[in-house]
């Protein structure tokens, strides 16, 4: 790998963990758990369409294991990577069909990664009783994922310049 | 633009799913007689909804206050790190539930006449 690239990645993984941490310590708190915005996301989709799956992929894990580390458990590593994992595949496909831009993409991938940890906080607390929260993180992921989509879309309209240098 | 059109059908169609989820739930809901607590899956007990309690739920995990008031069931004290249960509203309706993740703790409206003793004959 080249150095200049270390140095990207180095630079993405840092400002996705800040937007982590930003988020972490401004959460809004809510009655129903789970709805966030998201912010690290605006990293993940700009480097899916800047470095491609691959990348998107690699700051996705790195970035959910340092702020689960850092600020969290075990337990929300697990929740995170199954709700990053989700969405980034969601956004892989949505984005291979050619059709949608980057909020749509960002949209899918907003309510798959809530979809992602309803799926694991119902396996592992044993109970389907959670379905009542869908209808809520449906809505959630999709209001966050147009935001994020649009901020994404900004990010990459400034970053192409500089990522053709590298 | 194209791409812009199928992003809002997009968006329709989610909330379209998430307004007909939510409208099932709201039209078939009905005020449940108990509130069940469960631990990482196991029932841990069953208090009457119509019976103001305050009782202390001391699981492996940590500890979870309950309180039943007004017919209404919420966790008023724990001592996870996030404090979501505390956060979330109260509840009453038959399928309802508070969730405290780290404590692996549900509690869930039961119907009333489920598991209801009192049945009364005439």
């Amino acid at each position: 790998m080249k150095p200049k690239r270390i140095a990207l990645y180095g630079f993405l993984i840092a400002l996705a963990f800040v937007f982590s941490y930003i988020e972490n310590t401004l959460a809004v708190p809510l009655w129903i758990p789970g709805i966030k915005l998201g912010l690290a996301n605006v990293v993940v989709l700009a480097a899916l369409y800047l470095l491609g799956v691959k990348s998107a992929l690699f700051i996705s894990v790195v970035r959910v294991l340092l702020s689960g580390m850092t600020f969290g458990s075990m337990t929300m590593v697990i929740y995170s990577l199954a709700g990053c994992s989700l969405s980034l595949l969601a956004m892989v496909l949505l984005k291979r069909t050619g059709r949608f831009g980057m909020p749509g993409v960002s949209v899918a991938g907003g309510v798959a990664h809530n979809m992602g940890q309803i799926a694991v906080a119902a396996v592992m607390l044993e109970t389907s009783a959670l379905m009542y929260y869908l209808p809520f993180l449906l809505v959630s992921g999709c209001v966050a994922g147009v935001a994020i989509g649009i901020a994404g879309a900004e990010v990459v309209k400034r970053g192409e310049r500089v990522c053709e240098n590298f | 633009m194209k791409q812009r059109r199928n992003d809002l059908i997009l968006v329709a169609v989610i909330l379209v799913v998430a307004v007909l989820f939510w409208g099932y739930s709201w039209f078939t809901r009905s005020e449940g007689g108990y509130a069940v607590v469960t631990v990482d899956g196991e029932e841990w007990g069953r208090y009457a909804l119509d019976k103001p309690l305050e009782t202390e739920i001391v699981t492996p995990y940590g500890t979870n206050i309950l309180v039943i008031a007004d017919g209404k069931a919420s966790v008023t004290e724990a001592d996870c790190p996030d404090g979501l249960c505390v956060r979330q509203r109260d509840i009453c309706y038959e399928g309802e539930t508070l969730v405290c993740l780290p404590h692996k703790l549900v509690v869930e409206i039961a119907g009333s006449s489920e598991g209801d003793v009192d049945w009364v004959v005439d």
